[in-house]
């Protein structure tokens, strides 16, 4: 993705935020994060808008609505005297507590991301999901839980999950997530009292639930605990023998994006005539569309990866 | 159903083997008869159930998604039982009573091909996505969850506090749902009592000598050395009633060699070397080959490549268990018992005489350079006969492998762990200016290797046929193998033998890998 002049940005994801852009519109959240993961000047300038909001640009009505994604996530609706586009950016419909609700957008063009655009992907309850972290501790409370959980977004939903489940001791942080929580936490969900894993012992996790990025799993980093059980959040690790290539013992079904059930509702709901399917597996959705006699084309954007 | 499938996934995701064999033992103290024993003859492979295949599963879930997604998921996921598991169209229904193992296996053993698509039906819409992988995983066969036989008796032994020997001896005497065996492990009963007679007995089997080590710390003259033949390694079951000839991981295969069963004799239990050939001459193992695929060999093909065995060990005599004496007993016995029992397709396997390691490589090289040998035995004089592979006691000494630098040309998915990667991979050698294939090889390679000869293969497609992708003939895998055969399985007209990659020459140009021609004029 090219550096433009104009940026309007859906949310702090590195695969969307992009740095170098001359004026950067979007949420307040989203450019607090994007300070905070690239400093102050990572865009000529900001401005912010708030949800709901309309800005004029050119004849456009442009306005925000909550994706449910991340914190300060947005769709973004395009609107001309006559028609209604709505980009979802990435986007769940599931409830999520860590995060502005998901809000439902009627359009007629409709541009949705598919990242778990295959029907194999049918999430299911993060609540559930995050039971078997704690079923485990039950069973055996000597071992460090390491969860392997994206810095934005991901780490916080997972933190937030167990604390609504009912777990109340402290959560050690690997460095890398600290920054994002504590913005979390200013903005005013409780995360409940984290720590970071800094230079401790191994002993001194027993029992203890570690977050860290994905890379981190697998490093140096994660040697110095001993025999830890290694779970990991995430979408994909519905698919089991991807789970267990990357060598995760809890895989834990915990997902940004909308799965399979919740993109094709999306479409039926929000009316729309036509569908461009971008961010994933677009010739599945494509297919589903057309055989429910909706229009629809893949649009193939720039690469991306996962976050 | 419930805990199998969630013992299935733990066993699935736990890499250690230790917690694997903790998980497998709290499974066998929770779990009441006869479900404890089924669940553990699935995982060890010995329970399959009947009639029902992939083409079963496909039909059913034709009916439930469009079929064209169900292709592309499919595709995307690679494992069929996964993507059935996974696209099954969630159902609120109401959670009836729990099913248990053994009932459900019954409920379909019992029912016809139709009925057996409702009971299935329904039990999936009552499960969740890892019971409906359990459910499929059980009915077509082949878990794939890294669990050995060798570790499911181990979980038993440790579970009744027994002699994994002890197990091991009985096992294949013993049938699901193994209810005599609990009873003994859990002290309620004895031994169960096995017909030793009519059964195949775990092999001893060796481990590779480590030059540097191992000679330094062995003494000669406690060993003996024998020549490794490369055939099959087969056991003899024979008494009064029954002659069977088992593979070395205990399937029968006496049909396939009316030849031996018809011409031996006796009441012994034997351990040897399946070759074919006459006067005991072995001929390569590609002959062998041609008769190991037939079930019932026709007159002719037995008159043309006749079959024989090299005896290597007697395990029983008359009913009488010898696995306990040491090896030098045991081969004195055995010559013994040939002379009382000769027969024409019989052999004994030469004890070598050697001074010292120096003496025996020398020996090694005059062997495998002029005859059709893997290398060389080396054992315990003392070794009692033990199942599995036990330290220290026997070693194989295999010969040095070949080399040959060949071109990538198809690629095809792996099964299990590697069922979403290109892992299986078909090479050839330049012919001119063609490319024909030479073999076929899915091993040799790191794990960090296979993703890139994935992504590799993903990249330079350019044909695609089902599971198979034909590559650019660009990649240049060095690949290694213990011998070379003529043989009109490959294009090539040769084949290797034991052919793994040894490296990837992402540097190499493939216009600098061997020749059809060359590699003819070295090897013949
Ligand atoms: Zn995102």
């Amino acid at each position: 993705m090219m550096a433009v002049e104009n940026a309007i940005i859906t949310h702090g994801h590195a695969d969307h935020a992009r740095i170098g852009h001359q004026n950067v519109l979007a949420t307040q959240n989203t450019i607090d994060i994007m300070k905070i993961r690239y400093g102050d000047k990572c865009a000529g300038s900001f401005q912010s808008i708030e949800y709901h909001k309309p800005l004029k640009i050119n004849n456009l009505n442009f306005t925000f609505y909550p994706a449910g994604h991340i914190l300060g996530s947005a769709q973004i609706l395009i609107e001309t005297n006559n028609s209604r586009l709505l980009i979802t950016g990435d986007y769940k419909t599931s409830p999520d507590s860590s995060c502005q609700s998901y809000e439902l957008v009627e359009c007629d063009q409709l541009i949705t991301e598919a990242t778990f655009g295959l029907p194999v992907f049918q999430h299911p309850k993060p609540e559930n999901e995050i039971k078997k972290i704690l079923k485990a501790f039950e069973k055996n409370d000597t071992k460090t839980y390491i969860i392997g959980a994206y810095a934005l977004g991901k780490s916080q939903r997972v933190i937030k999950l167990l604390r609504d489940a009912g777990y109340d001791e402290t959560i050690y942080l690997h460095g890398s997530q600290l920054k994002i929580c504590n913005y979390y936490i200013s903005q005013g969900i409780n995360l409940g009292n984290l720590e970071p894993v800094s230079y401790k012992k191994s002993e001194d996790f027993e029992g203890k639930i570690v977050i860290a990025p994905p890379s981190a799993l697998k490093d140096k980093w994660s040697r110095r605990f001993s025999d830890p059980v290694i779970c990991y959040a995430s979408g994909w690790m519905s698919i089991k023998q991807r789970a267990k290539q990357s060598l995760v013992e809890i895989p834990l079904i915990i997902s940004d994006h909308c799965d399979w059930n919740e993109l094709i509702t999306t479409i039926k709901s929000c009316k729309t005539k036509s569908v461009w399917v971008t961010h994933g597996r677009e010739d599945a959705l494509v297919h589903w569309c057309k055989t429910n006699n909706i229009n629809a084309e893949p649009l193939y954007m720039q690469g991306r990866e996962e976050e | 159903m419930k805990t199998f499938s969630s013992l299935l996934e733990k066993l699935l995701f736990t890499p250690s083997r230790n917690r694997k064999k903790s998980a497998l033992k709290e499974y066998i103290a929770n779990t009441p008869d006869p479900d404890r024993g089924y669940a553990l003859a699935a995982i060890t492979g010995d329970f399959k159930v009947k009639n029902i295949t992939a083409s079963f599963y496909h039909e059913l879930i034709k009916d439930q998604v469009d079929y064209e997604l169900f292709k592309m998921s499919y595709d995307y996921v690679g494992d069929l039982a996964e993507t059935i598991s996974l696209i099954w169209p969630i159902r609120s229904v109401k959670n009836q009573e729990e099913l248990s193992l053994h009932a459900f296996i019954n409920l379909i053993n019992e029912n016809s091909k139709s009925e057996q698509k409702k009971i299935i039906f329904d039990l999936m819409n009552k499960s969740n996505a890892n019971q409906r992988w359990s459910i499929i995983k059980l009915t077509t066969g082949g878990f794939r969850i890294g669990v050995s036989a060798k570790l499911v008796k181990l979980a038993l032994a440790e579970y009744g506090n027994k002699n994994i020997e002890d197990i091991e001896r009985i096992w294949h005497g013993l049938s699901y749902p193994y209810l005599n065996l609990f009873e003994w492990l859990e002290n309620k009963s004895f031994k169960p009592k096995i017909k030793f007679s009519d059964m195949f007995h775990p092999m001893m089997l060796a481990h590779p000598i480590n030059e540097e080590k191992d000679f330094n710390n062995l003494k000669p003259r406690d060993f003996v050395a024998e020549l490794k033949w490369d055939g099959i390694r087969i056991q003899l079951v024979l008494d009064n009633k029954n002659k069977k000839v088992y593979s070395r991981t205990g399937d029968e295969i006496s049909q396939s060699f009316p030849d031996i069963v018809d011409n031996i004799y006796g009441n012994a239990v034997l351990d040897g070397e399946l070759l074919v050939g006459r006067k005991f001459e072995a001929l390569p193992f590609n002959f062998l080959q041609k008769r190991l695929n037939r079930k019932k060999p026709s007159k002719k093909i037995i008159n043309e490549i006749p079959a024989f065995v090299k005896l290597y060990d007697i395990l029983f005599e008359n009913g009488n268990d010898l696995r306990d004496l040491p090896l030098s007993k045991r081969r004195y016995i055995l010559s013994n018992w040939l002379k009382l029992n000769p027969s024409e397709c019989l052999d004994i396997s030469k004890i070598i005489d050697f001074k010292d390691w120096n003496d025996l490589k020398q020996i090694k090289i005059e062997n495998t350079e002029k005859f059709n040998q893997e290398g060389l035995m080396i054992k315990s004089k003392n070794s009692v006969y033990l199942s599995g592979r036990p330290r220290g006691h026997w070693f194989k000494w295999k010969k040095n492998p070949l080399f040959l630098d060949t071109i990538l040309m198809y690629a095809q998915r792996g099964h299990g762990k590697r069922s979403s990667y290109y892992s299986d991979f078909t090479f050839g050698v330049l012919n001119d200016n063609a490319i024909v294939p030479i073999g076929k090889a899915y091993f040799g390679f790191t794990n960090e290797e296979l993703k890139k000869l994935d992504n590799w293969v993903r990249k330079n497609t350019i044909n695609s046929f089902g599971p198979v992708r034909e590559v650019k003939k660009e990649l240049v895998l060095e690949i290694a193998f213990d011998s070379i055969n003529e043989s009109k399985r490959h294009k090539s007209g040769l084949a290797l033998r034991f052919p793994r990659i040894h490296r990837i020459r992402w540097d190499k140009p493939t216009s600098e890998t061997d020749y059809l021609k060359d590699i003819k004029k070295a090897f013949f």
